[in-house]
């Protein structure tokens, strides 16, 4: 075929090939380019980003734990502390079968079931290179046990955590709480960066609500990790803060003081010291051991807690909601004396009942009979309900719930450092529009007067509110930490209101009520802690009505079962000159408060005021 | 006899300086542009292979021997490699029949004949096998060829291609089919034709669409979304466009890229041996390495433009727009605008097979060249 081309034929075919070269090339130049501009944009348009996920990659951070900080009553001495425990671990990195492994440390410690499930569980959840935890505790002859074959368990390895424990039990565990395992719901509003190494958070008391500061500050160690997460060098690390100590104002002495004084009783004892604040004792009966809430307590054991009708887990101190009964007449009388001018009523008769004008409805007094011609420190004395229903009348319940809670706090939380505080109610007429869907009647003030209907306080808002009286109307922040210790700057969760020491009610009218609440003790209704008295107590019984009795019974006619039984109080603070304790006490369905709460306070009191140093 | 002083020196400078060089039929300029570039690949293959010496020599080891091959190749007068090129084919597709029929199966593909002492992959002959038979067939008749010459040259093609697509071996499907029709491009058939089969071609996707495995249609759908499945299909390319990314302008380093060294880059020193360069020595090196590719290629286009007669233009040039393809379908992978297929980046990436097969197409190159200018009979 060579033969039959042309010259002309050559030529054109050579003009075509080359046309093809051409086209070749361009399109190969056209693929650089391509090439070229897709390595810019990844190269120089996307660095930035490439280069934070190539970190990201590359970087790896394990938290280093913070020691929890320990809570110290006011002496120093521990109410939750750590301790170093050793624990079973296992590393299952490169184990294929963990069975044999699980076996071989039964036959040397008996694992439950409940173990081995708790094990396959965090296997489950753990991330890799993370140890699992076969037991946590082990004792010191399991201990001994496992560490003598360890070399021949491949995978598992003994390690130290310091775990939490509550010497006082269930002394201080209302005040202290308890810390346990974070579960799902804190997850979700703890700090996740701060919690990475930490398994537990406080549920409850001054473990909860100073979390920020016990914990401490998580450290962590960054290093450089391969795809599969084996170190490879380590980059960098900032040690953990360890959690702050926190001082406690109360004294263990005096608070078991505070809880062996309540007995059997339901209740609770609080008191401060009306200078500062300084939460002295805060006992709530009956209570609980939160030792086995750290680790998780077994179902059966929470379930009788739960279930019991005393209600261990309650903290009555803070929660507990009762109608403060007579405790409220030294407040109301002030609140006469400031509003209504001095003497409030003068001196009135007692006959035994009080009726509103123009109504049929009689509203009792305690002494059927009456106190007969009644003034107002003769009506604190004997506790005359009558003065009181007449005093509240005239004061109207608008007066009087702006005075109780704006000069003693009733009705609004007091703002104490623990969780789950709650406020009580002074009622208003707003507040039984909203809440009751009712107007407002008379009738519900001269109840108010004496404390009972809608009135409810908890026995830290009483004894504030004591204790605001004690100190003469400057007002009183209680607090249960007094100092907060740490190795750095802390925000302490809960700053004293710079305005503290404003002066809620005017200086002048105190001789009068408190002259009175002397009087309460030395031949008032709680003159049976009068003996023996080698100082001055200012106190206030009440006895609340859990239970109402019908217009034409008497309460004794009822047969009342225990739990309808009167509350007792007592309020009181000492030296009545010279105040440095503020006590109020409750006890459930004790009866009167004169006879079973003013015993308890005086204990308290006693105990407190012997033990401080003689002033010259 | 008296003669010039300056004459003399004339006289010995056109007299090569390497007697034993200028009797081998070696190009001397591409020569220069593979050495260059094996040099830039053995410096990036020690970072990738995590400093690894061995792996290095190996690598040192395998490109001697393929230069060997190719220098064998290129002693071949282009003539008998046009002869030979039916039989060739003819082997080439007869061993892929066989290779379904009792090949090997290594990572999930049936590519490998066990030739008792020797393990061997047909499809590295098909290679070019199949350009070459292109070539032959296609400088039998003046071009532009006529439809019935190309309804046999697609036959052509497609018999090997469709073999090894059946292995399956999409990558190398590619490349074969690519080499054909680059021949076919070449032999100068008409644009209505290119635009016509362009049309067909895209009519037929969605056929193709069926007749692809799960696996390769995942990579297909990767390429469009890879942070669909970041740590399942999407990983390599999310992985490869991070240390490309990271690397900048200016690189990391060499052995300072993290993605390698921490293995969060997958096939660092096979398929993705690119992104370890782009991830050390950044846009630089990238521009570095088209170059030296780019003085490869140049030296071929020569060599191409050169060739007298229509078997070796046809075949130079059908190995030149092929080499292109690789380097084009590799880097289009690791820098995420072609889906993963298995094509490695030729010369640069670690593995013995391809190195040979590529440095034998050299070697046909050079014996284009070389066999024009010179007699080595």
């Amino acid at each position: 075929m060579k033969g039959d081309l042309t010259v002309e034929d050559s030529l054109r075919e050579n003009r075509l090939f080359l046309n093809r070269i051409i086209a070749s090339v361009s399109l190969m130049l056209l693929g650089v380019l391509v090439l070229v501009i897709r390595l810019i944009y990844l190269q120089i348009e996307g660095h930035q980003q490439y280069s934070s996920l190539s970190r990201e990659n590359q970087v790896k951070i394990s938290p280093i734990t913070p020691t929890r900080g320990m809570i110290l009553d006011r002496n120093g001495e521990p109410l939750a502390d750590n301790y170093v425990t050793y624990s079973l671990e296992v590393v299952p990195e490169g184990i294929q079968d963990l069975k044999p492994l699980l076996e071989a440390i039964s036959r040397l410690i008996h694992l439950t079931e409940a173990e081995l499930q708790s094990f396959r569980d965090l296997m489950a959840k753990r991330k890799p290179f993370e140890s699992v935890p076969v037991r946590l505790e082990l004792s010191e002859e399991d201990l001994a046990k496992v560490a003598v074959k360890l070399p021949w368990l491949n995978g598992a390895e003994i390690r130290t955590r310091m775990m939490r424990r509550y010497p006082y039990r269930d002394l201080t565990a209302h005040v202290v709480g308890y810390i346990a395992r974070i579960n799902e719901k804190e997850l979700s509003h703890l700090d996740p960066s701060e919690y990475l190494g930490t398994f537990f958070t406080g549920k409850n008391g001054l473990e909860k609500s100073y979390e920020t500061v016990l914990h401490g500050r998580t450290g962590h160690q960054e290093y450089e990790a391969n795809v599969k997460g084996r170190v490879v060098r380590e980059l960098g690390k900032k040690p953990a803060l360890d959690g702050a100590n926190l001082y406690l104002s109360i004294d263990i002495g005096l608070q078991k003081v505070a809880m062996d004084a309540l007995g059997d009783y339901r209740g609770a004892v609080v008191a401060i010291d009306p200078q500062t604040g300084d939460v002295l004792a805060l006992a709530s009966k009956p209570s609980y051991d939160p030792n086995p809430f750290i680790q998780g307590i077994d179902k059966k054991s929470y379930e009788a807690l739960q279930g019991d009708e005393a209600r261990p887990l309650y903290d009555r101190a803070t929660r507990g909601a009762y109608p403060p009964g007579s405790t409220v007449k030294p407040f109301e009388a002030l609140a006469g004396l400031e509003l209504l001018g001095l003497p409030p009523l003068g001196r009135i008769a007692c006959p035994g009942y009080y009726r509103l004008p123009g109504s049929k409805h009689k509203y009792r007094d305690w002494a059927h009979s009456g106190h007969g011609a009644t003034d107002m420190h003769r009506a604190i004395v004997q506790s005359c309900d009558v003065y009181f229903y007449e005093l509240a009348s005239r004061l109207g319940i608008r007066r009087l719930h702006d005075f109780m809670q704006s000069r003693f706090g009733l009705g609004v939380p007091t703002g104490i450092d623990i969780a789950g505080e709650k406020g009580g109610l002074y009622p208003s007429e707003e507040w039984k529009k909203s809440r009751k869907r009712g107007d407002w009647s008379p009738g519900d003030t001269v109840i108010a007067g004496i404390g009972q209907g809608f009135v409810t306080a908890t026995p830290i808002q009483m004894a504030r509110a004591t204790a605001i009286l004690a100190h003469q109307g400057l007002d009183v922040e209680p607090r249960l930490v007094s100092r907060i210790r740490a190795g750095y700057d802390i925000e302490p969760p809960f700053p004293k209101n710079p305005n503290a020491d404003r002066r809620l009610i005017e200086p002048g009218q105190w001789e009068t009520v408190v002259s009175a609440m002397v009087d309460v003790i030395q031949k008032g209704t709680a003159h049976r802690i009068a003996a023996g008295l080698d100082y001055s107590i200012a106190g206030k019984t009440g006895t609340a009505q859990v239970f109402t009795v019908a217009q034409n019974q008497s309460y004794k006619s009822m047969r009342l079962t225990q739990s309808m039984r009167d509350h007792a109080w007592f309020i009181a603070f000492a030296p009545a000159d010279n105040p440095k304790i503020a006590v109020a006490v409750i006890a459930e369905n004790a009866g009167h408060g004169g006879t079973v709460a003013a015993p308890m306070a005086r204990k308290v009191m006693d105990h407190y005021l012997h033990g401080l140093p003689h002033e010259n | 006899m008296k003669i010039d002083p300056i004459l003399e020196a004339l006289e010995d400078q056109k007299k090569p300086r390497f007697r034993f060089l200028s009797q081998l039929p070696i190009d001397i300029p591409l020569l220069g542009g593979l050495l260059l570039l094996s040099g830039i690949a053995m410096v990036v293959l020690y970072s990738a292979s995590g400093q690894s010496l061995d792996v290095v020599l190996r690598q040192g080891l395998r490109l001697m021997l393929a230069l060997l091959v190719m220098v064998g190749v290129a002693m071949i007068h282009p003539r008998q490699l046009a002869n030979m090129s039916p039989i060739l084919y003819l082997v080439g597709a007869l061993m892929l029949v066989l290779v379904l029929l009792v090949g090997k199966i290594s990572m999930g593909a049936q590519r490998w004949l066990d030739l008792g002492i020797l393990r061997f992959q047909p499809s590295e002959l098909t290679k070019l096998s199949t350009p070459m038979m292109l070539a032959w067939f296609m400088a039998r008749y003046t071009p532009p060829p006529a439809l019935k010459r190309l309804f046999g040259a697609a036959l052509l093609i497609l018999l090997p291609v469709l073999l090894i697509a059946k292995q399956p071996d999409l990558g190398t499907a590619i490349l074969v089919g690519s080499s054909g029709a680059a021949v076919i491009f070449l032999s100068g058939i008409s644009f209505k034709i290119l635009a016509g089969l362009f049309v067909l071609g895209a009519g037929s996707l969605p056929l193709f669409w069926q007749l692809l495995h799960g696996y390769q249609r995942d990579r297909i759908l990767m390429l469009l979304n890879p942070e669909a499945d970041p740590l399942g299909r999407g990983y390599h390319i999310i992985q490869s466009k991070i240390a490309i990314g990271s690397g900048g302008v200016s690189g990391k380093g060499w052995l300072h890229g993290t993605q390698v060294h921490l293995e969060f880059l997958p096939e660092s020193s096979t398929d993705f041996i690119f992104a370890v360069l782009a991830e050390e020595f950044g846009l630089i090196g990238c521009l570095g390495l088209l170059a030296a590719y780019a003085i490869i290629l140049a030296r071929c286009l020569y060599i191409v433009v050169q060739a007298k007669d229509r078997y070796s233009r046809y075949l130079a040039g059908a190995l030149t727009l092929t080499f292109f393809v690789y380097v084009f379908v590799n880097m289009g992978m690791v820098i995420g605008i072609l889906p993963v297929v298995g094509v490695p980046l030729p010369l640069v990436s670690y593995g013995g097979t391809a190195t040979v097969t590529l440095l034998a197409g050299f070697g046909i190159l050079m014996s284009i060249q070389v066999h024009q200018n010179r007699q080595f009979e």
